[in-house]
């Protein structure tokens, strides 16, 4: 049993896993996906073929002429892949664990730390740089950087290698949250 | 014999879940924690990560030494140096800048966190943005240092899964004493209470 702890009146948040017992699981979880689907976890894929689904429905001209875009759009409309599937798997998987832990709050977080207005600018920046660099390195911290490794690939290690060190660099000059 | 090649719905959805339920539950969705890592007071991020790596490779590995996973059935990222360098440089920039990265952008937006959302609009900006520039230039860069022998370690440089798995567990190892010794000197690891409520 999970030792629930008081914060206030009404609300019991539960404490997070422990590191260990959540990295087992995410392993196990990680390979469940492979032995299921033949590939690892991932997350910008999803945006991207929403972006290509959605472009198809309203700019269907300007999309299949877009050199990125076009091979995704060849087939019909990606929308329904098994990657936005799994990524709209995780909002409702990680909805519920907020929940049954007491840690769902509607909250600007880092609204405390920076002022909304910085918050909300800096969340978007890091959201377009992220986007932007998923899509040079042709994944994510998921898709790329867990995925990637446990099959062993070199692209992971110097993603995972690149993404921490400028990561740290960054951290040093930049008041994240 | 694995892979069951299912790519549908349910295999997603289940995947899915699943992930978005261990994340919430790592503390990996409140952007305090996370960035945490980067500042060396809260090593979960390296813990987690790294654990799970050695975990799903470990297991992959004995599945193919006991013949039920099909040799070279699962998808290997194409080794593309310059590419990865870049890009993981990108996301490490925009995890710093803006406290998460794509998955656990969306596990944030599951727990309640609008800027968690803002973040994902950006995705989609940063991701419409690539696929307009994209052309011979951005072509040219991820093509530099593009591997041509293979995709893997055991490819390009003949060292053997086994060898490499040692070195992995070896280095998480090492990873957690390094971690917990850091955790103990500053204020420890991001409680599920703090990351409620809010960065401060």
């Amino acid at each position: 049993m999970m030792k629930a702890q008081f914060s206030d009146g009404q609300r019991v948040v539960k404490p997070f896993w422990s590191p260990l017992a959540a990295g087992v699981v995410l392993g196990l979880v990680l390979l469940l996906s492979f032995l299921l689907s033949g590939h690892g976890l991932g997350a910008s894929g999803a945006v991207t073929h929403v972006v290509a689904g959605a472009g198809l429905v309203l700019a269907p001209e300007a999309t299949q002429a877009n050199s990125y875009l076009r091979p995704m759009v060849a087939d019909g409309n990606p929308i329904g892949s098994w990657i936005t599937w799994e990524v709209l798997g995780m909002v409702i998987g990680g909805g519920i664990a907020a929940f049954m832990a007491g840690r769902f709050r509607v909250q600007l977080d880092g609204q405390c730390s920076l002022g909304s207005g910085r918050r909300v600018t800096q969340a978007l920046l890091g959201g377009i740089l992220a986007g932007f660099g998923a899509r040079v390195a042709g994944g994510c911290t998921s898709g790329l950087g867990l995925s990637g490794a446990a099959v062993l690939g070199i692209s992971a290690f110097v993603f995972l290698g690149v993404f921490f060190a400028v990561g740290l660099l960054a951290g040093r000059f930049v008041k994240g949250v | 014999m694995f892979p069951m090649h299912e790519s549908g719905m349910v295999s997603g959805l289940v995947c899915g879940v699943l992930f978005g339920f261990v994340l919430e539950n790592a503390g990996f969705g409140s952007p305090a924690k996370l960035t945490a890592q980067f500042r060396l007071t809260d090593w979960s991020v390296f813990k987690v990560m790294f654990t799970a790596i050695v975990v799903a490779a470990a297991g992959l590995w004995g599945l193919r030494v006991f013949g039920l996973l099909e040799a070279d059935s699962l998808f290997v990222p194409q080794a593309l140096v310059m590419a990865s360098a870049v890009g993981g440089a990108l996301i490490g920039l925009g995890f710093a800048v803006g406290g998460y990265c794509p998955g656990t952008s969306m596990v944030g937006m599951a727990s309640g966190r609008l800027d968690a959302l803002v973040f994902v609009v950006g995705l989609f900006i940063g991701t419409t943005a690539f696929a307009g520039l994209y052309g011979d230039a951005i072509r040219a860069m991820m093509a530099v240092g593009a591997m041509i022998d293979g995709d893997t370690f055991a490819d390009v440089y003949g060292i053997a899964d086994p060898t490499m798995l040692a070195i992995m567990a070896v280095f998480l190892v090492a990873v957690f004493y390094l971690g917990s010794w850091f955790e103990r000197r500053g204020p420890g690891p991001v409680t599920a209470e703090q990351a409620v409520a809010g960065a401060q």
